[in-house]
């Protein structure tokens, strides 16, 4: 649009030194007066625009709100055993399905175990299974991801096409097989959750690839005898990292419904680890039985923490794509 | 039925302005601070008149326009004086004022014509619509959508109509552009960039449209763009702009040719033209930097980058003085401008190439055929070249005619037909880069039109560089950050822009980025594709003088590779044209430019438009460049040639590359000496 625009972002600090002032070319050769005009610098440099994005993402509320909530989860699943008011595996024999009150806050289970000490604790293995299956299939897929981009071709599309076959089923099914061969555990969930992400994180990085093969850059880095994986990796890798935050963002929620969802069909973490999927399972038969409490608590715990990720990936994209 | 029945009463009143500009200042606020882009402009446009606004990127062109229109983007704003359009002042204006305004009394033509249309709808629909707008019916408004296409010179309109944009070329979207911004035969029309982004043979259509409609429409018209040669070509009066300020005024002629602002002084001999070539001198630039937006100048702005400038202008700022009458220029100094020194120096050593030994680099039957779409794709036919030792081959000719392709075939990038032959040095290329040795990789690099797409955003100038002399030069430690500072400075960089990421670099020193990292494993060979393009002139200056320095200190040849023909001709001592992927005419640069010529090659000098030259008869190429898919019969270029034989052999065969002097090869069948009678009219 206006030519204000079409030179980015224009930032006022001229204090980056205008190379008209004598006193910034002292190391400039003695011809330097004479200098071709070639246009100064901008202060546009990446500190100031992380800087800039930061600002942009604190001010946004629904990241306060998303980063607030996660920041009460990841305490609880920290400290969830110092502050829980009862043990959390232990029951009482003789408060069971007790409804909320001023001694259990949210009542109590069918075994008499107190839902907020179980709600607080259960946490722990959700928020350690899920960010770290997200990671791995971070990395799967901006591997796999980079290796379709950037070679294309018959690479591409046989990728591409396992891909798509084992995206077929869905996600749950996938990492349900694979938790029935090889037994639940959380290094299971993590792998399985890992690899099947990875295939779809694999996808958007794939895109961004795609677009950055074209730019002139890499035709240089050709010429220059550079290696595949160091184009991969040290020129095109840098550049997409903005798309691959966003999708780590949004897959950690799915990931985080994806561990719940698996425990609520018994796959998942083992009773009687406090555990949300799981506590919701054994509790939804009781809720005719008129103990609502005992299943929505952790239900809302699932809700909350999915939701606070997602506010988050949201601003955060709204922020890096731009 | 007219429309002018129903346009505003005071935009055809006789005598009156149609613009009135006065004491204009438009600031943007940019993370709430607020930012000057114009100040204190002013000036006029008469009915009929043509207004040319010129200056380089960033001196707040598009922002006056923007202005005009009340199109300013939400984070700007008229801050002081006025804007008055056909007698309304703009800022004033609210809701249905304001559109009557841009619907009726303003019409704007942007600079990329692929992006004004809206590609999911017909060409037809969205130039009627215009039409319904101002209240015809829709049988009526495709009926005079019709005409209009005819009023631009489109010889099928009933096609166009049933067209998406995308299925038309960027010449004939323009020209539906226009159409529709003259439909409501606007007092004032604002074209702004309107050829920039067009081939030299299509501007030049483009140009003769615009002249044509401004007999017949009567409309005003301000006229922005950087070139200065368009704007003395189409304008009566022009502004010049400089970092948000009118430093200049007055009738389009008397300002080109005896500027009176050290500015214009400065921007009109950057411009290499008139024959100018790198071995009479280098070009003057001006130096110094664009002040950054946002500050503030205390007295004259243009004062730290001018030679001229003393205390006075450091202190006092310069009013509007009257010229000669009807001119106006804002410098103290302005009756010796025209005796601002150089800031380069003219000396240039640039030994001669060197044509006795061997070529360095020869390409024999060169093809490259793409398949697309089941569709064969000729890109480029037949090519053989030779390139000497020091020497700069200019490589020309409209987009889609190859010289793209032909440099990637060279550098390996893009894979040649089988039959082509690669060498260098005599030993042969193999026709991918990865399998070429390092020597002959170092030995051939390139450096690309656009260096945002070049460099590595994310990578700073220190790693852009010392990357290449690693795997280039196969330097490492001390050695390496010794040559670094040693390569800086011949870029005319500082050490402290090596930290710099490319964002953080203006255009010119990004650009000098790419040539400092091209130069680093001393290639023998530089691919150059429009390495100046995307620049302004002053800096393209600058630019040119560093390839034409560093030609002298190292040697080196170079693929030279743009659509400017004044800035080939500066740098090359041989020119090759090319016309759908083949070789037209190639020889050294004098005969090329000078007549007799290729009638290809004459079609694109008379295209040029020119500073200062007599406008002569121009040649208009018609229609468009035919599809390498189905290049013509015969003489490729028949179908587009002027000097087309009558007998018919231009049709039936095609004419060989022949020798028509020593040096001067050509492929036409029309005798050498009948060219050279029919082209007596020395072309430049």
């Amino acid at each position: 649009m206006s030519e204000e625009e079409r030179r980015g972002t224009p930032v006022a600090s001229a204090a980056a030194g205008s190379p008209l002032e004598p006193v910034s070319t002292v190391s400039a050769p003695a011809d330097e007066g004479r200098l071709p005009s070639a246009g100064g610098t901008l202060d546009t440099s990446a500190r100031a625009i992380r800087r800039e994005n930061l600002r942009q993402l604190v001010r946004s509320k629904a990241f306060i709100t998303g980063a607030i909530l996660l920041l009460w989860w990841i305490v609880c699943a920290v400290l969830g055993t110092v502050f829980s008011p009862y043990n959390p595996v232990h029951g009482s024999l003789t408060a069971f399905n007790a409804a909320p009150s001023g001694a259990h806050w949210f009542g109590t289970d069918s075994l008499g175990r107190d839902v907020f000490s179980r709600v607080i604790t259960g946490a722990r293995d959700i928020l350690i299974i899920a960010p770290l299956a997200t990671l791995l299939g971070t990395v799967i897929g901006t591997c796999i991801g980079l290796v379709q981009g950037y070679f294309r071709g018959v690479t591409d599309n046989v990728i591409g096409r396992v891909v798509e076959a084992v995206l077929a089923l869905p996600v749950v099914i996938v990492a349900f097989l694979f938790v029935v061969a090889l037994g639940p555990s959380a290094p299971t969930l993590i792998i399985v959750i890992g690899v099947v992400f990875g295939l779809l994180i694999a996808r958007t990085v794939r895109t961004a690839v795609l677009q950055e093969r074209e730019l002139d850059y890499i035709a240089v880095a050709r010429l220059r005898d550079e290696s595949n994986s160091h184009i991969m990796f040290v020129e095109i890798l840098p550049n997409v990292l903005g798309p691959i935050l966003v999708e780590f963002t949004v897959r950690l929620g799915y990931a985080i419904f994806t561990v719940a969802t698996l425990s609520f069909l018994g796959f998942g973490i083992q009773p009687p680890t406090p555990d949300w999927g799981g506590d919701v399972a054994s509790s939804y038969q009781y809720l005719a039985a008129g103990y609502w409490w005992e299943t929505l608590f952790p239900a809302l715990a699932i809700a909350s923490l999915v939701v606070a990720i997602n506010l988050i990936a949201d601003s955060t994209e709204a922020v890096v794509i731009q | 039925m007219t429309l002018s029945a129903s346009l505003p009463p005071g935009s055809q009143q006789a005598g009156g302005l149609v613009l009135d500009a006065a004491d204009l200042g438009v600031s943007y606020t940019v993370r709430g601070a607020e930012r000057q882009a114009v100040r204190g402009v002013s000036f006029q446009i008469r009915p009929r008149e043509s207004f040319g606004l010129v200056g380089e990127s960033g001196c707040g062109k598009t922002t006056i326009a923007l202005a005009i229109a009340r199109y300013l983007p939400r984070n700007g704003k008229i801050s002081s004086g006025s804007v008055t359009v056909a007698g309304q002042d703009v800022a004033s204006l609210t809701g249905d004022a304001l559109r009557r305004l841009r619907a009726r009394t303003v019409s704007m033509v942007y600079q990329e014509p692929g992006r004004a249309l809206n590609p999911s709808i017909r060409v037809g629909r969205q130039v009627s619509e215009v039409f319904e707008v101002a209240g015809l019916s829709r049988a009526d408004a495709a009926g005079r959508a019709e005409e209009m296409l005819r009023k631009v010179q489109i010889s099928d309109p009933g096609r166009v109509l049933r067209s998406y944009p995308h299925q038309l070329s960027g010449g004939m979207l323009q020209r539906v552009i226009i159409a529709m911004a003259l439909a409501a035969e606007p007092a004032l029309l604002i074209l702004d960039e309107p050829t920039t982004a067009l081939d030299a043979t299509v501007e030049a259509e483009i140009l003769e449209l615009v002249s044509a409609l401004r007999e017949e429409f009567h409309t005003a018209v301000l006229f922005i763009s950087h070139n200065l040669a368009v704007i003395a070509k189409m304008c009566d009066r022009v502004g010049v702009m400089y970092a948000g300020e009118l430093v200049e005024e007055g009738p389009a002629r008397e300002v080109f040719e005896q500027p009176s602002h050290p500015y214009t002084v400065g921007l009109l001999r950057c411009i290499p033209g008139r024959g100018q070539r790198k071995d009479h001198g280098r070009l003057d630039t001006i130096p110094g930097f664009l002040p950054g937006p946002g500050e503030t100048p205390a007295a004259c702005i243009f004062a730290p980058r001018c030679a001229l400038a003393d205390q006075r202008c450091r202190e006092e700022a310069p009013p509007m003085y009257p010229v000669n009458g009807a001119r106006a220029a804002r410098c103290h100094y302005h009756e010796r401008a025209g005796t601002l020194p150089r800031a380069t120096p003219e000396e240039a050593q640039i030994p001669p190439p060197d044509r006795g030994q061997e070529p360095l680099i020869s390409l024999r039957g060169v093809s490259k055929t793409y398949t697309a779409h089941r569709e064969r794709v000729h890109a480029l036919t037949g090519i053989d070249l030779d390139l000497h030792l020091g020497e700069t081959l200019g490589l020309v000719g409209e987009s889609g005619s190859g010289k793209t392709t032909l440099a990637r075939v060279l550098l390996g990038l893009t894979s040649p037909d089988e039959g082509s032959a690669l060498e260098l040095s005599g030993s042969a290329l193999a026709p991918d880069a990865a399998r070429r040795s390092r020597d002959q990789l170092r030995s051939m690099q390139i450096i690309f039109q656009n260096p945002d797409s070049a460099l590595n955003r994310r990578h700073s100038v220190r790693h852009l560089i010392g990357r290449a002399l690693t795997k280039l030069a196969g330097l490492t430690g001390a050695e390496r950050e010794a040559r670094l500072q040693e390569i800086i400075r011949a870029v005319r960089m500082e050490p402290r822009q090596l930290g710099l990421r490319p964002a953080q670099l203006s255009g010119g020193l990004k650009q000098r980025t790419a040539i400092a990292r091209a130069f680093a494993g001393n290639p023998r060979i530089l691919v150059c594709d429009e390495p100046t393009s995307a620049l302004d002139v002053s800096v393209q200056a600058a630019i040119l003088n560093l390839l034409g320095d560093l030609q002298g200190k190292n040697r080196v040849t170079y693929l030279f590779i743009s659509h400017d023909l004044g800035v080939v001709r500066y740098l090359s001592d041989r020119i090759a044209v090319l016309y759908l992927g083949r070789l037209q005419e190639y020889g050294d640069a004098d005969m090329v430019f000078s007549a007799p010529h290729h009638p290809y090659t004459e079609a694109l000098l008379s295209a040029v438009p020119r500073l200062g030259g007599m406008p002569g008869e121009r040649i208009i190429l018609k229609g468009e460049i035919p599809s390498p898919a189905h290049p013509p019969s015969g003489c490729v270029f028949h179908t587009r040639c002027p000097r087309r034989l009558a007998s018919g052999v231009c049709e039936s065969e095609e004419p060989p590359l022949a020798e028509v002097e020593p040096g001067h090869f050509m492929r036409c069948h029309i005798p050498v000496a009948e060219l050279r009678m029919l082209q007596s009219v020395e072309t430049q």
